[in-house]
């Protein structure tokens, strides 16, 4: 799957996309985000505060207990402040 | 009926006026235009005092940030009886005084026409996907979200 981050999630990690294929235990969002936290320190401080991370799965907004199964395109961003 | 809906995303600027008009020009069904501009402020947006800013940058979704607010755009169709809807956001480096944001809707009374673009703004404000960082002569740093656009917003939830 197509992993994007964006905003001080993309500065954190260092990336604006990359492509992953996580284990079969990692279910859910909330799952990947512990996983991806597991990758190194950029990732550990992206994702340091993880109920502040906001999720979308082929670019529709998902809580973070959604299953990732069958996602071709996820991301990970900051609350928005547009408008 | 379909009505007509405009929705673009764009680096450059935009003529508040001639989007009105774009709308509005031509038709006798219309009774209501409300517009809603945001611009660019040169105070920081927490109010801390001091330095002003030198721009804002907004980062967006490509893809998802078009489809998020034609799903808003949808939904306001489908709540207030409509004729007539624009938005357009703008991307990239905008500095104080410049245009970020237009919500253009049209009605044939003037309520639907301020429901729907309020309904439209406060979304947008919460749901689409962009991110402004503030430049200053001290750098640069990401907006942080506020409660109260989440509490705006939630007053429009069905329930």
């Amino acid at each position: 799957m197509k992993v994007l981050y964006f905003a001080w999630v993309r500065e954190r990690v260092g990336k604006a996309e990359e492509a992953l294929d996580p284990p079969e235990a990692v279910a859910t969002v909330a799952d990947l985000i512990a996983w991806l936290s597991q990758r190194g320190d950029e990732y550990a401080h992206a994702f340091e505060k993880p109920k502040v991370i906001r999720a979308a799965i082929d670019r529709i907004h998902v809580k973070q207990d959604t299953a990732i199964a069958g996602a071709r395109e996820i991301a990970f961003f900051p609350p928005m402040t547009g408008g | 009926m379909t009505i007509p809906v405009t929705i673009r995303l764009q680096e450059e600027d935009f003529d508040v006026a001639r989007e009105i008009a774009a709308l509005s020009r031509g038709r006798t069904d219309i009774g209501a235009v409300v517009s809603f501009s945001g611009i660019c402020r040169s105070d920081k947006v927490d109010g801390e005092g001091g330095d002003a800013i030198a721009a804002l940058v907004l980062e967006h979704y490509p893809g998802m940030a078009e489809e998020e607010i034609a799903r808003h755009a949808e939904e306001a169709v489908s709540r207030w009886p409509l004729t007539g809807l624009t938005v357009i956001h703008r991307f990239g480096r905008i500095v104080p005084g410049d245009n970020i944001v237009l919500v253009v809707t049209a009605s044939s009374h003037r309520e639907a026409a301020f429901h729907a673009a309020e309904f439209l703004m406060d979304y947008l404000k919460t749901r689409a996907p962009f991110w402004k960082r503030e430049e200053g002569s001290a750098g640069s740093s990401w907006v942080d979200a506020h409660d109260r656009d989440d509490t705006a917003a939630a007053r429009w939830a069905k329930s």
